[in-house]
C-alpha cells in the first residue's frame, strides 16, 4: 500500500459516509461505529509494510514527505479519531438532547463525520513538507474543529466555545500567513528543504527571519496551546462536546507539535539561528508551566482542569522540542494520547451519568464502581508522572535531555516544581473519588465500548510504564 | 528468586482488588516472601532483564550485602504489619491490598540495582499511603495526607533532578558503574541528593510531614513507613551518594551535621513535649534518624571510616524493627484502653502484663539498651565519630556533633522512660482498670519482632557479615 494514497482515502470514506448519513434513517450512532471500524482498516494499512523502494510520487513530492515521523503521527491521529468517535457514540444522550432538541438523534449523524476530515487533515500535516501545504492542513483541521466545537447548538457554552475557538483561531491563522510570508520574503521559498539550505548557507537578515519565526511560533503555540496563545483553552475545553475536547487535547496538539518540529527543526540545527530560536522556546515553555500549573491548582471543574493541565503538558514538550530531543516530544505525546483520553471517558461517563463536569460529580466514585475509580487513579498517577505508569518515562525523557543539555537552571527548576503542583491537583481528583462520600448510592452502570477502551488505555499505560520500548520502536 | 519477592506481592495485592480473601492472601504472599528472602539471601542470584537498551536501563535486581539486610527488615516488618492494627468492617482490600503495594514499592526498591528502577520503585507507595491515611486514618488524617504526599512529592521531585544530573555525567544507570563523577559536579549533585533524599528521610527541616503522619496513619502503614520506607533515602544516601559524589559530602558536611543535630535535639525536645503516645513515637523516629545521618557525617568526612557503614546500616535495621514493633503494641494500647493520651493512662502492667513486658522491651531498644539490637548500632555510630581519630587532630565537625548528638541518648531515655512509667506503672485509672491483656494474635508480631531486636542485640555479626 503505498502511504500517500491514505489521506485520499480517508478524505474519500469521509465523503461516502456523509452521503450514507444524508440518505439513512434511523440510529446515527451507527454511522459512528462504521465510521471508527473504517478508520480501524486505515490504521491497519499504515502497519503493513511499506512497498520496496517506496518513494513518493515525484508530482507531490514538493508537498509531501513520507518518513518514521510521519508515520507516527498519523498512527496518533488515526488512534485518536478513532477514540473519539468511540466516545462520541457513548456520548450520544448529552449530544441529541442539545442538537435536535426532541431527543431523537436526527441532528447527530455529521458529528461522526466530521472528525474523518480532520484525521485526513491531520495524517496530511504530519507529511507535510511545504509551508504552503502545512497551512493548508492546518485550516481543514481547524475549521473542522470550528464547526465540531460549536456542535451542541442549544447549548451555550458550546456556543460561546465556538465563537472564541474561531476568533483566536483565525487570528492565529493571521500570524501563521504573516509570518510564513516574512520567511518567504527572507529566504526565497517555502519548501522546507529551500529553507534549511537557505539558513545553512546564512546568506539572509537575521531580524526579518527571526521577527517571522516569531510569529509563526505564536501561531503555532495556539494550536499546541501554550503560552501566550493558550488563554482560549479552559473556555473552549469546558464549552466543548467532550470527545471533540479530547480531540482537541490530543490530536490537535500533537499536529501542532509535528508541524512545529518540522518548521523550526532547520532554525535550530543551524548555529546562527539556534541562540535566540531555543532562547523564545524556553521563555514560551516556562510561562506555559507556570500558568498551567498554577491555574490548574484552584480548579474545581474537572474539564477545565483538564485544560490547564494540558497546558501545563505543552511546557513539557516545549522543553523537549528546545532541547531538539524530537523522539522523547514524540513519545510524550503517544503517552499522553493515552491517558488523557481515558480521563475523558470517564469524564464523558460520569457527565452522561450525573449532568455534570465537576470534580465533586467523582465524590464517591470509589464504592459506585471500583472499577473506573481504579482506571482514573491509574490515569491521574500517570498525568502526575508517578513512575511505573507511561506518564513518568515521558517526562523522564524530557527532563534527562533537559539536564544533558544544560538548560538554564531556572527553567528546570520550574519544571520540577511543576511537576510537584500537579501531584496536587491530580490527586485532588483520586481524593474525591475515594475519600468523599457519594452524592448518590447507585452504581455507575458502564456502557461496552466505554469498557473496553478503558480496559486496553489503562492496560497499555501500565504496561508501557514498565516496557516503554514498543512506542521508541515505532519512532525508529 | 528476586523477582517473585517483588511478584508476589504484587500479585496479591491485585487479587485482593479482585476479591479474594483478603487477609488469608495477604499472610501467605508475606510468609512465601520471608522463606524467599532467606533462601534469596543465602544463595543469591542476580537477575536483568533490559528495559531500554540505548539508555542502558535495566530491570535488574541484586543482592549487595547492605540491601539483603534492607530485605530482611521489609519482609518481617511486612509479616507483622498485615498482623497488627485493626481493619475496619469492609475495607479489607483497601486495607490489605494497600499493605501490600507499599512493600511491594519498598522491596522492589531494595533490591534493584539499576538507578531506575530503584527509584520507580519507591514511587509505588506513594498513593497506596495517600489513600489509607486519607480514607482510614484518625485525627487531623486529610491534613496528614496531603501533608506527606506533597513533601514525599517534593523530595522526590528534588531527588530525581540530583540522580539524572549524576547519571547525565556516568552515562549509565547500573549500581555497578557508579563511580566519582566529575569534580565541578559534586556539590550539586550532593546537595540535590542530600535534599532529596533527605526529605525522604525526615531530615531536619525536611521533617514537620513525618510524624503527623505516622499519627494518623493507619499502624501497618506507620509500621512500614517509619520501618522500612523511610530508609529508602539512607540506603539511598549510602549507596549512591557517597559513592557518585564523596567530595560533595564532604562540602556540604558543616550542614549536614547541624542539621542532624537539628534532628536529634530540636526534634527530641519536641518529643519530650508530646502528650500522646503515637505523636511521640512518630517524632522519636524523626529524631533517631539523626544518629543514622551521624554516621553518613562520618563517612562523608572520611570516607574510609570502616565501621560508620556497618553501623548506619545495623542501626536502620534496628530502628526498623524496633519502631514498628512500638507502632504496633501501641495500637493494641489503644485497642484496649480506648486512649492514647499519655495523662488518661497509668498502672496498665498491673492488667496487661505481658504488653507492659513487650513494651517495655521495645522502649528499651529504642533508647539504646545493651543487649538489644539498637545498641550495637549507635555504639558503632558513635565510635564511628571517632574512628581514626587522635587528640592531636584538634575536634572536627564531626566529633563535635557527636559529643553533642551523645545527649540525644539522654533525651529519648527521658521520653520513653516516662511514657513507659505514666502508661503502665503508678495507680489504676479508669481506662486501664478493665483493660484485658495481649490477646495470642497481637502476640505473634510482637514476639516476631521483640525475638528479632534479642537475636540481632546479642549477635549482630548475624547481620553484619551479609555486608563482607
Amino acid at each position: 500500500m503505498s502511504p500517500h494514497l491514505l489521506e485520499f482515502i480517508t478524505v474519500g470514506f469521509g465523503l461516502i459516509l456523509l452521503m450514507v448519513e444524508a440518505f439513512s434513517n434511523g440510529h446515527r450512532s451507527r454511522i459512528g461505529l462504521i465510521a471508527a471500524a473504517g478508520l480501524t482498516v486505515i490504521l491497519s494499512m499504515l502497519f503493513c509494510p511499506t512497498p520496496e523502494g517506496y518513494e513518493v510520487p515525484t508530482w507531490m513530492s514538493r508537498f509531501y514527505g513520507y518518513d518514521s515521523l510521519a508515520r507516527f503521527y498519523k498512527i496518533i491521529a488515526l488512534v485518536s479519531t478513532i477514540l473519539v468517535l468511540l466516545m462520541a457514540i457513548d456520548f450520544r444522550k448529552v449530544l441529541s438532547q442539545y442538537t435536535s432538541g426532541d431527543d431523537s438523534e436526527s441532528g447527530t449523524g455529521e458529528f461522526y463525520c466530521l472528525p474523518i476530515f480532520a484525521c485526513a487533515g491531520l495524517m496530511w500535516m504530519a507529511s507535510a513538507t511545504d509551508l504552503v501545504s502545512i497551512f493548508v492542513a492546518l485550516e481543514l483541521v481547524t475549521i473542522t474543529f470550528y464547526v465540531m466545537v460549536a456542535y451542541m447548538r442549544r447549548n451555550v457554552g458550546s456556543l460561546e466555545a465556538g465563537v472564541k475557538y474561531l476568533i483566536l483561531g483565525a487570528l492565529s491563522t493571521g500570524f501563521l500567513v504573516y509570518g510564513i510570508a516574512w520567511l518567504y520574503g527572507t529566504l526565497g521559498s517555502t519548501h522546507l528543504e529551500a529553507i534549511t539550505a537557505a539558513v545553512h548557507k546564512g546568506d539572509f537578515n537575521p531580524t526579518f527571519l527571526l521577527f517571522g519565526v516569531s510569529l509563526i511560533l505564536i501561531a503555532l503555540g495556539f494550536k499546541v496551546g501554550a503560552a501566550p496563545m493558550q488563554l482560549w483553552i479552559p473556555d473552549v475545553y469546558q464549552g466543548a462536546p467532550t470527545p471533540i475536547t479530547a480531540y482537541l487535547s490530543v490530536a490537535s496538539k500533537a499536529a501542532g507539535f509535528v508541524v512545529l518540529m518540522h518548521i523550526i527543526g532547520p532554525f535550530l540545527d543551524a548555529e546562527a539561528t539556534r541562540g535566540p530560536v531555543v532562547f523564545i522556546l524556553l521563555i514560551m515553555a516556562g510561562a506555559t508551566l507556570v500558568y498551567g500549573n498554577l491555574a490548574a491548582i484552584s480548579q474545581s471543574n474537572f474539564k477545565r482542569l483538564l485544560a490547564y493541565s494540558s497546558i501545563a503538558h505543552a511546557g513539557f514538550l516545549l522543553i523537549g522540542v528546545a532541547t531538539s530531543d524530537f523522539t522523547s516530544v514524540s513519545f510524550y505525546l503517544a503517552t499522553y494520547l493515552l491517558m488523557t483520553f481515558a480521563s475523558f471517558f470517564v469524564l464523558a461517563l460520569v457527565r452522561s451519568h450525573e449532568g455534570s463536569d465537576e470534580i465533586d460529580a467523582f465524590d464517591g466514585l470509589g464504592k459506585r464502581n471500583p472499577a473506573v475509580a481504579f482506571a482514573l487513579t491509574i490515569c491521574m498517577s500517570a498525568l502526575a508522572g508517578i513512575p511505573l505508569t507511561a506518564g513518568f518515562w515521558g517526562k523522564f525523557f524530557i527532563f534527562k535531555s533537559a539536564i544533558t543539555h544544560n538548560v538554564s537552571w531556572w527553567l528546570i527548576a520550574i519544571a520540577f516544581v511543576s511537576v510537584a503542583a500537579g501531584f496536587y491537583y491530580y490527586l485532588k481528583v483520586v481524593k474525591a473519588m475515594y475519600w468523599n462520600a457519594p452524592r448518590r448510592e447507585n452504581a455507575i452502570v458502564v456502557p461496552v465500548t466505554t469498557q473496553a477502551v478503558l480496559i486496553v488505555l489503562t492496560i497499555a499505560i501500565l504496561v508501557l510504564g514498565i516496557y516503554p520500548q514498543p512506542i521508541l520502536d515505532l519512532l525508529k | 528468586m528476586l523477582f517473585a519477592l517483588i511478584i508476589i506481592p504484587l500479585l496479591a495485592a491485585v487479587a485482593i482488588l479482585f476479591g479474594s480473601p483478603a487477609r488469608l492472601t495477604a499472610l501467605g504472599a508475606s510468609l512465601t516472601n520471608i522463606l524467599l528472602a532467606a533462601a534469596a539471601v543465602a544463595f543469591p542470584v542476580d537477575v536483568s532483564l533490559p528495559i531500554l537498551t540505548d539508555l542502558g536501563i535495566h530491570i535488574s535486581l541484586g543482592l549487595e550485602g547492605m540491601n539483603s539486610i534492607m530485605l530482611i527488615l521489609s519482609v518481617i516488618v511486612t509479616l507483622t504489619a498485615i498482623y497488627s492494627g485493626n481493619c475496619p468492617e469492609g475495607r479489607e482490600k483497601l486495607w490489605f491490598s494497600s499493605i501490600l503495594f507499599i512493600s511491594t514499592g519498598a522491596i522492589g526498591a531494595f533490591l534493584s540495582t539499576d538507578i531506575f528502577f530503584f527509584y520507580a520503585f519507591h514511587e509505588l507507595a506513594l498513593i497506596p499511603t495517600f489513600l489509607m491515611i486519607g480514607i482510614l486514618g484518625r485525627g487531623d488524617r486529610k491534613e496528614a495526607a496531603w501533608k506527606i504526599t506533597i513533601y514525599l512529592a517534593l523530595g522526590s521531585i528534588v531527588l530525581l533532578a540530583g540522580l539524572l544530573l549524576a547519571t547525565a555525567h556516568l552515562d549509565s544507570f547500573a549500581f555497578s558503574d557508579l563511580k566519582a563523577i566529575p569534580a565541578e559536579h559534586q556539590n550539586h549533585v550532593a546537595l540535590l541528593l542530600i535534599i532529596g533524599f533527605g526529605t525522604l528521610v525526615s531530615l531536619f527541616p525536611f521533617h514537620s510531614w513525618a510524624a503527623p503522619a505516622y499519627a494518623s496513619a493507619p499502624v501497618p502503614v506507620a509500621m512500614l513507613h517509619a520501618g522500612v520506607l523511610k530508609k529508602f533515602g539512607l540506603y539511598g544516601l549510602l549507596r549512591i551518594g557517597m559513592v557518585v559524589a564523596p567530595e560533595g559530602m564532604a562540602y556540604w558536611l558543616p550542614w549536614i551535621c547541624v542539621l542532624l543535630l537539628g534532628n536529634i535535639i530540636w526534634v527530641g525536645l519536641v518529643t519530650l513535649n508530646q502528650k500522646r503516645l503515637d505523636l511521640m513515637l512518630g517524632n522519636s523516629s524523626v529524631m533517631h534518624m539523626g544518629y543514622i545521618f551521624l554516621a553518613i557525617a562520618a563517612l562523608s568526612a572520611n570516607p574510609d571510616n570502616s565501621i560508620a557503614q556497618p553501623g548506619a546500616i545495623l542501626l536502620m535495621f534496628a530502628h526498623g524493627i524496633s519502631i514498628a514493633l512500638l507502632f504496633s503494641l501501641t495500637s493494641v494500647i489503644e485497642r484496649k484502653t480506648g486512649t492514647l493520651e499519655i495523662a488518661r493512662l497509668g498502672g496498665l502492667a498491673k492488667t496487661a502484663p505481658a504488653l507492659a513486658f513487650l513494651f517495655g522491651l521495645a522502649g528499651m531498644a529504642s533508647i539504646g539498651l545493651p543487649g538489644l539490637a539498637n545498641f550495637a548500632g549507635e555504639v558503632m555510630v558513635f565510635f564511628a565519630g571517632f574512628a581514626d581519630w587522635s587528640p592531636a587532630d584538634g575536634m572536627g565537625w564531626v566529633q563535635v556533633t557527636t559529643i553533642i548528638a551523645l545527649w540525644g541518648v539522654v533525651l529519648s531515655a527521658v521520653y520513653m522512660l516516662r511514657a513507659f512509667r505514666n502508661t503502665f506503672q503508678g495507680p489504676l485509672v479508669t481506662s486501664t482498670q478493665y483493660a484485658k491483656d495481649i490477646h495470642l494474635d497481637e502476640k505473634v508480631p510482637a514476639y516476631i519482632l521483640a525475638g528479632t531486636l534479642l537475636i540481632i542485640g546479642i549477635y549482630p555479626n548475624l547481620l553484619l557479615n551479609l555486608l563482607k
